[in-house]
């Protein structure tokens, strides 16, 4: 229907609603059917060069031999996926990720959880929460790289961390807890707890101003105590943005790159290395560009599961 | 119907809760609460030590010499403490370029966002056309592709295009993470505003541009600081692509230049965290001046920096 191009308001007068319209209502609006393209086209622009394209680009470079390092490359199939998926290292990185993005999860909505219904309770002031309640999204202000340099110095072997754990006795010695493979994982995921649960807080927060005082009342009303309103008001409550909020916290949370980057680089050895960092390392260290990018669609498909999961949560909470 | 779900940035209610009439028999209850209300106070102060401490150090260090930085016992004020390590940042240019990067980097990738993102949010919110589903659901689901998919071919890319090392290549390539969710925003805000506003202007023969600018900008301001302040801080943020796809001093941005200083052989730890208070101001700053639009949005759930 291209010819319809034309509808552009052409009539003086509408005939039907001759009180006011000049024009009919719907080419108002409308005008021609490319005008919502044109609005749209600095996106559509961007989208392309910046999504559509990189992304064929990466596809493309799994298939070749030695993708952008060398001019004249060669297409050799599934060569380099297979090469990737037989690296103990990105089975590593991938377990890693999985340990790394669960925990956090799971921390970040219980401390979100905690700190939000504390800030709930209707004995506090307004002032004092909104003093609490900003205190309480302070680290999530930080940007990643701060937040790691301030950890590295706290978690320094002669940093305010050893000392409290040797003068209360917890340990003996100082203990390297970025650099010792016991600790690195758990210290890392300690440190992505700590500066990523505001974010959890803030929606829980919300979501706890949301749910009706009645039903608690009720609850009451049928002796329910504190800890049974929890599990049987406010969790069915909140359920719809815990699901939303942990979909979105864990896609995020298995892409964090600045964060192991800056504290471990992935190490000691392996042990904390990341589906990110595996993949960086493979283009910016080995260069090897082609298992980077196999590496890459990997984690790529990985997370168009997490987003379609997303997208259905959000529909079923529409 | 849309997969886009709205959004409207509504101030959150921070005057909350609306002190809800008190029948009488619980304004009774209320004296003998006063164990609890103690009780919640503190359980509040004990759990603010979590996040407030490691800053609390942060900010310490950064005012201590250098070497009494591991000093032990630790100490978290001491007579020594002085603004030497600021006043050798703004003493290096070299440092100071960091943050004229990040603030020319940040800035620009903001304007720009906002414009293009208001205008497709126009399309969205006020049009119907073909594949707007579709469309909606490729802008929700591009927030999921992860930057380290995108790094490698942008470095090939980047390169070609004769951007690397340079700030037209940061700025074009933050846009792929800004736009998703200011557009998801803006429409959610667009769409909260009633369509008869835009109808009464165009009977007068208005065109939409004039409605989207004169009619529907003024009142969307505050979506439209919303948007900005998250933009800017996830420009202001970012790590993975400032350290690939720039190489020079000259060009680092903020998060890089922190790095930097990590890497020098003898760290100085009071200029590090100096380093890390003065870049995090600006983000401070915009927190504490339109805290309702960071707290309405980070609860939309549209935005993780």
């Amino acid at each position: 229907m291209p010819a319809s191009t034309a509808v552009e308001p052409t009539l003086g007068a509408s005939p039907e609603r001759s009180d006011r319209p000049r024009r009919p209502r719907r080419s108002h609006l409308q005008g021609s059917p490319l005008r919502p393209y044109a609005f749209l086209s600095p996106t559509l622009i961007v989208m392309l060069v910046l999504m559509a394209v990189p992304i064929v680009m990466v596809v493309w470079y799994s298939f070749q031999d030695s993708a952008v390092t060398v001019p004249s490359t060669e297409f050799v199939g599934f060569e380099k996926y297979q090469q990737v998926l037989s690296d103990g290292t990105f089975w590593k990185a991938t377990s890693n990720t999985a340990i790394f993005a669960g925990v956090s999860v799971i921390a970040h909505f219980a401390i979100g959880i905690a700190f939000a219904t504390l800030l709930n309770s209707e004995l506090l002031s307004p002032a004092v929460r909104a003093v609490f309640r900003t205190v309480f999204i302070l680290p999530w202000l930080f940007t990643v790289a701060v937040v790691a340099v301030l950890w590295r110095m706290l978690l320094n072997p002669n940093g305010i961390v050893n000392y409290l754990i040797t003068t209360f006795g917890i340990s003996d010695s100082s203990i390297e807890w970025l650099s010792s493979s016991a600790t690195a994982l758990p210290v890392v995921t300690f440190i992505n707890i700590w500066c990523g649960y505001p974010f959890f807080m803030v929606s829980l927060l919300a979501g706890l101003q949301g749910i009706p005082k009645d039903l608690y009342e009720a609850a009451r009303v049928d002796g329910a105590g504190p800890v049974h309103q929890f599990f049987h008001v406010t969790i069915p409550q909140l359920r719809p943005i815990i699901l939303s909020m942990a979909i979105l916290d864990f896609i995020w949370t298995t892409q964090q790159f600045a964060l192991i980057w800056m504290t471990t680089g992935g190490g000691p050895v392996d042990t904390t290395e990341m589906l990110s960092t595996y993949t960086y390392k493979l283009a910016f260290s080995n260069y090897d560009f082609s298992a980077a990018s196999a590496s890459a669609v990997v984690v790529l498909l990985l997370s168009m599961i997490l987003a379609i999961l997303y997208v259905r949560q959000q529909k079923a909470r529409d | 119907m849309t997969a886009l779900r709205e959004r409207p940035t509504t101030p959150m209610s921070h005057s909350h809760p609306a002190p809800t009439p008190t029948p009488a028999p619980q304004a009774r209850a209320r004296r003998n609460q006063r164990p609890q209300k103690i009780g919640i106070h503190v359980a509040l102060l004990v759990c603010a030590l979590f996040p407030a401490l490691p800053i609390l150090w942060m900010a310490s260090t950064s005012l201590k010499p250098n070497g009494q930085v591991f000093a032990w016992p630790p100490k978290l004020i001491t007579s020594a403490m002085n603004l030497d390590s600021y006043v050798a940042i703004f003493a290096d240019g070299e440092k100071l370029r960091f943050f004229l990067n990040s603030y020319i980097v940040a800035g620009s990738v903001t304007v720009l966002t906002l414009l293009a993102s208001v205008l497709a949010a126009y399309a969205l919110s006020r049009y119907d056309f073909p594949f707007k589903r579709a469309l909606n659901v490729v802008i929700i689901s591009v927030q999921a592709v992860p930057p380290i998919t995108l790094l490698i071919p942008y470095f090939g890319l980047v390169v070609t295009l004769g951007l690397y090392d340079t700030y037209g290549g940061l700025i074009l390539t933050y846009m792929v993470f800004t736009l998703p969710y200011a557009i998801i925003m803006m429409t959610g805000y667009f769409n909260t505003l009633p369509r008869e506003l835009d109808e009464a202007v165009m009977v007068d023969g208005a065109g939409p541009l004039t409605v989207l600018f004169r009619i529907l900008l003024p009142i969307a301001v505050p979506g439209l600081v919303s948007v900005g302040v998250y933009t800017f801080m996830i420009a202001w943020n970012e790590y993975l692509f400032a350290l690939t796809l720039t190489r020079t001093n000259e060009m680092r941005t903020v998060p890089i230049g922190i790095q930097l200083l990590m890497g020098q052989h003898s760290y100085d730890w009071s200029q590090i965290m100096a380093m890390s208070i003065l870049g995090s101001i600006p983000i401070l700053v915009l927190f504490t001046f339109f805290q309702r639009y960071f707290l309405s949005g980070m609860s939309a759930g549209a935005v993780k920096a």
